[in-house]
């Protein structure tokens, strides 16, 4: 099968890049609970979710195939474009200075406390599990739903899809196994507004293939709207950071 | 029902953070998907619509954010 690489590589960073910064928050938890409560129940709690969210893969990929092209397009474009937008949004005021920016060290620290205070178990620690299965099921869900949504608007974008997240989720266990502590060296900041623009870009698409729009320079359309999404954004948050300054902050 | 409730309210918070920012994007698709081509626009200019009007949205939810800054 000859891959259409002008659809196939912006799918593959999308979802390698959306499901790498899942994965390092994942794995911050996961590492605080097998730090502080045993590895037991850290690696079961994140197996039994990793089981339930293939189980989910397993029963929606099918089911996916039985609704017309044009409405999966309209319907996952508007979701990636909600989910998009939303993340966008929040990366633009990080980028402004306007909101916290996310710390994963910070992150790992509070969530060990927080463990640490409810007291050890013996066993199979309850909290430990139901702490990682928490924690991989929110994230991977969000991951799920990105490799569906980038992955299902186009013929054969399922596999590139799942590759990328496959290659990020490889590529944070390795690094979780060698550094044993939080992945902080990823710039997650950063990679949240670069997903953010490439989510919006790739819900624009779709959407706009589901309504029946002939894109000028079709798949190169993809492209344009990326350029399109991020000089908006970086225009954003330099006003932001303009409409911030002007504002008196209220104490 | 507690479990229920929290994976409910996981979901809902993957997609809705500013609420009004999500109607928006909603009710722009709606007008572009339903509207726009009954108006005999062009499939040019129903492009161009879709982005800009989403462009538009989003500006106005983060100055409109920016500007309540605490």
């Amino acid at each position: 099968m000859i891959m259409d690489w002008t659809h196939a590589a912006p799918t593959i960073l999308a979802a390698f890049l959306a499901s790498l910064v899942e994965f390092v928050e994942a794995l911050t938890v996961v590492l605080a609970v097998g730090a502080v409560r045993g590895w037991r129940g850290a690696l079961g709690g994140t197996g039994l979710a990793l089981f339930v969210l293939l189980v989910l893969v397993a029963l929606l990929g099918p089911a996916m195939t039985r609704i017309p092209q044009d409405l999966v397009r309209i319907g996952l474009g508007t979701l990636l474009l909600l989910f998009g937008m939303r993340w966008l949004r929040k990366a633009i005021l990080r980028a402004a200075g306007i909101i916290a920016l996310h710390d994963e060290e910070e992150s790992y620290a509070k969530e060990s406390a927080a463990l640490r205070a409810l007291g050890l178990a013996h066993g199979w620690d309850r909290i430990a599990v139901s702490t990682a299965f928490k924690i991989t099921m929110v994230e991977g869900i969000e991951v799920v739903f990105i490799v569906i949504a980038v992955g299902a608007g186009g013929q054969g974008l399922l596999v590139p899809a799942s590759l990328g997240a496959l290659a990020a989720l490889l590529l944070v266990v390795a690094l979780g196994v060698a550094l044993h502590r939080p992945v902080a060296m990823i710039p997650e900041n950063m990679l949240k507004f670069l997903v953010g623009v490439l989510l919006c870009a790739f819900g624009t698409f779709w959407v706009g293939e589901g309504m029946g729009v002939d894109w000028p320079g079709e798949d190169w359309a993809l492209a344009a709207l990326n350029a399109g999404f991020l000089a908006a954004s970086l225009v954003l948050v330099r006003l932001c950071r303009a409409r911030a300054a002007a504002t008196v902050p209220v104490s | 029902m507690a479990w229920a409730k929290t994976m409910w309210d996981e979901f809902y918070g993957l997609f809705v953070d500013d609420g009004s920012l999500a109607v928006a994007v909603l009710a722009w698709l709606a007008v572009c998907w339903l509207i726009l081509p009954r108006l005999g626009v062009t499939s040019l200019w129903h492009s161009a619509l879709l982005f800009t009007g989403l462009v538009v949205i989003l500006a106005e939810s983060a100055l409109r954010r920016a500007r309540q800054r605490r």
